[in-house]
């Protein structure tokens, strides 16, 4: 699913984000990638979407290699990778039903599927009901999960969540966590950046520690392992 | 690309026009004021080259034959002069040709020039046409090298000034035209660059579900076409209404029939289509032009 090789990334203004990553992400793991701030795992999700591309390395995602990928190739490549935020990202002026919509729009499907589609994602995420409100009448955790369904609603084999529970409170959390894990059981890889110690030590799962741009700590049902 | 799709990009775009508010009165605004003066000049460039047009056209060549000059001499004449490049047309005029030609320029006073019928001190001519009138000189020098032409003339001091002012006049109003047309170009593209600031949000969003380039600029394309479309019509009112009144007025005016200008129709309606035409590229072409930096990575 995911395999990286010596991966080392130095941003133009001389910031180096990984110094030499080496990981291999079998389909269908959930994965929590943790450590502090600026240890690289913005850098890490990003390049598996192909938001930056390494300095050096070899990156491989969905079997296809993204250091050869070319620049026309890269919209259809997303197709099959979900991704979420901690800040949701969704359009304030479009309904919950028309942001998830807009995801299959803008890959030219037909308007049957998309009804259908969007209507099956969004009793996933368990806010039916809520198709025609706008982001701004929903509670954050609510919002992130229209978030997740607009990620979801593509049917990607990869879902990479950057602090999807940031910014919301413990409770709001598990809801989201309990959401992905769902998703997880069909069978969709996850890969989760997260500062969330609680979550980590509780849902057990592999977990990757990240430190000035390299792995420090690879373990299957490990720790958050940081005091903070 | 899919039906739906185009009816989305066109939905989109007309939707954000109406959205950004006055950000669209301002583009529309910078396309309005721009098209009223390439409007204007385009009007008077094209009458302007018309009606230069129309009096190069009366440009001719009149070779006077030597008075000595045998009627041999007159046949091989017109063979040399036919064999001249760029010559359009030859006309012979005897003597007796020019003199009753001069008499009716002059109306009654003419008359007097009858006296000479006996003895015509004209000379015999050759009035020739070039294919195109800015080699007149040309032909015009080499008509004067055969044995047997007397003079040359073809007004020359008058008509070199006339082709120098059309070229001016040309170069002139096409630069004028040019550089407005690039300077609405920048006014929209900037304008639409602010408006794309709020939209940046949604371009990342697009791009993030795997939106193609192509289909992100489609919308923004519909948005330039509408606002030049929309900058071009007050323009075309305004050409339609003035030269209806100025060919209108003209026509009382028309004493000096030597000046005519372009008929309403069909030139009304060709400057109105232009003009829709360059309001529709500006648009367009500033429209992508500031959509371009937020498309890379």
């Amino acid at each position: 699913m995911i395999e990286m090789q010596d991966v080392y990334m130095t941003y133009p203004n001389g910031v180096v984000a990984l110094n030499g990553v080496n990981v291999t992400i079998e389909q269908g793991e959930f994965v929590y990638i943790v450590g502090p701030s600026g240890a690289g795992k913005s850098t890490f999700t990003k390049m598996l979407f192909r938001e930056t591309v390494p300095t050096d390395g070899t990156v491989q995602v969905n079997n296809k290699d993204l250091i050869k990928l070319k620049w026309k190739e890269v919209p259809y490549f997303r197709r099959n990778i979900g991704v979420v935020y901690q800040d949701f990202r969704l359009l304030p002026k479009l309904t919950v039903y028309e942001n998830i919509a807009f995801a299959l729009e803008v890959i030219e499907e037909t308007p049957k599927n998309i009804r259908k589609r969007v209507m099956s994602v969004l009793d996933q995420v368990g806010l039916k009901n809520k198709a025609r409100f706008i982001p701004d009448e929903l509670s954050g955790g609510e919002q992130q999960r229209v978030a997740i369904a607009r990620a979801m609603v593509n049917r990607p084999a990869l879902l990479i969540a950057d602090e999807p529970t940031g910014n919301l409170d413990p409770d709001t959390s598990w809801e989201i966590m309990s959401i992905l894990e769902e998703i997880n059981a069909s069978g969709t890889t996850i890969l989760m950046a997260t500062h969330s110690k609680e979550i980590v030590n509780t849902v057990k799962k592999r977990v990757i520690a990240m430190e000035d741009g390299r792995i420090v700590r690879d373990e299957h049902r490990g720790e958050y392992g940081y005091e903070i | 690309m899919k039906f739906n799709t185009v009816k989305r990009h066109f939905k989109e775009g007309a939707r954000n026009t109406w959205r950004n508010g006055w950000m669209t009165v301002a583009s529309v605004g910078a396309v309005t004021t721009t098209l009223i003066l390439v409007g204007v000049f385009l009007v008077l460039m094209l009458n302007l080259n018309h009606i230069a047009g129309e009096l190069e056209k009366d440009v001719q060549i009149k070779a006077l034959v030597e008075i000595t000059a045998e009627e041999i001499d007159v046949d091989q004449i017109e063979e040399e002069i036919s064999g001249i490049s760029g010559v359009q047309s030859i006309e012979f005029l005897t003597k007796e040709e020019e003199l009753e030609n001069l008499m009716e320029s002059m109306g009654d006073q003419g008359q007097a020039w009858g006296l000479y019928e006996q003895d015509n001190p004209l000379n015999d001519a050759f009035v020739v046409k070039a294919t195109d009138p800015l080699e007149t000189e040309r032909i015009a020098n080499e008509i004067e090298q055969i044995d047997s032409i007397y003079r040359v003339n073809y007004g020359q001091e008058y008509v070199d000034s006339l082709f120098k002012f059309n070229e001016y006049a040309r170069n002139i109003g096409l630069a004028l035209i040019i550089s407005l047309v690039f300077t609405a170009i920048f006014l929209i593209s900037n304008t639409i660059k602010i408006t794309i600031l709020a939209r940046k949000k949604e371009i990342g969003i697009m791009k993030l579900v795997g939106a193609t380039n192509n289909f992100i600029r489609w919308p923004f394309f519909v948005e330039g076409m509408l606002l030049g479309v929309f900058g071009s019509l007050l323009p075309i009112a305004v050409i339609l209404v003035g030269y209806y009144f100025l060919t209108q007025n003209l026509d009382i005016l028309q004493q000096f029939d030597f000046v005519t200008i372009l008929p309403f129709y069909p030139f009304a309606i060709q400057v109105s289509a232009l003009i829709i035409g360059i309001g529709a590229t500006i648009g367009v072409w500033g429209s992508l032009m500031s959509v371009r930096k937020f498309l890379k990575v």
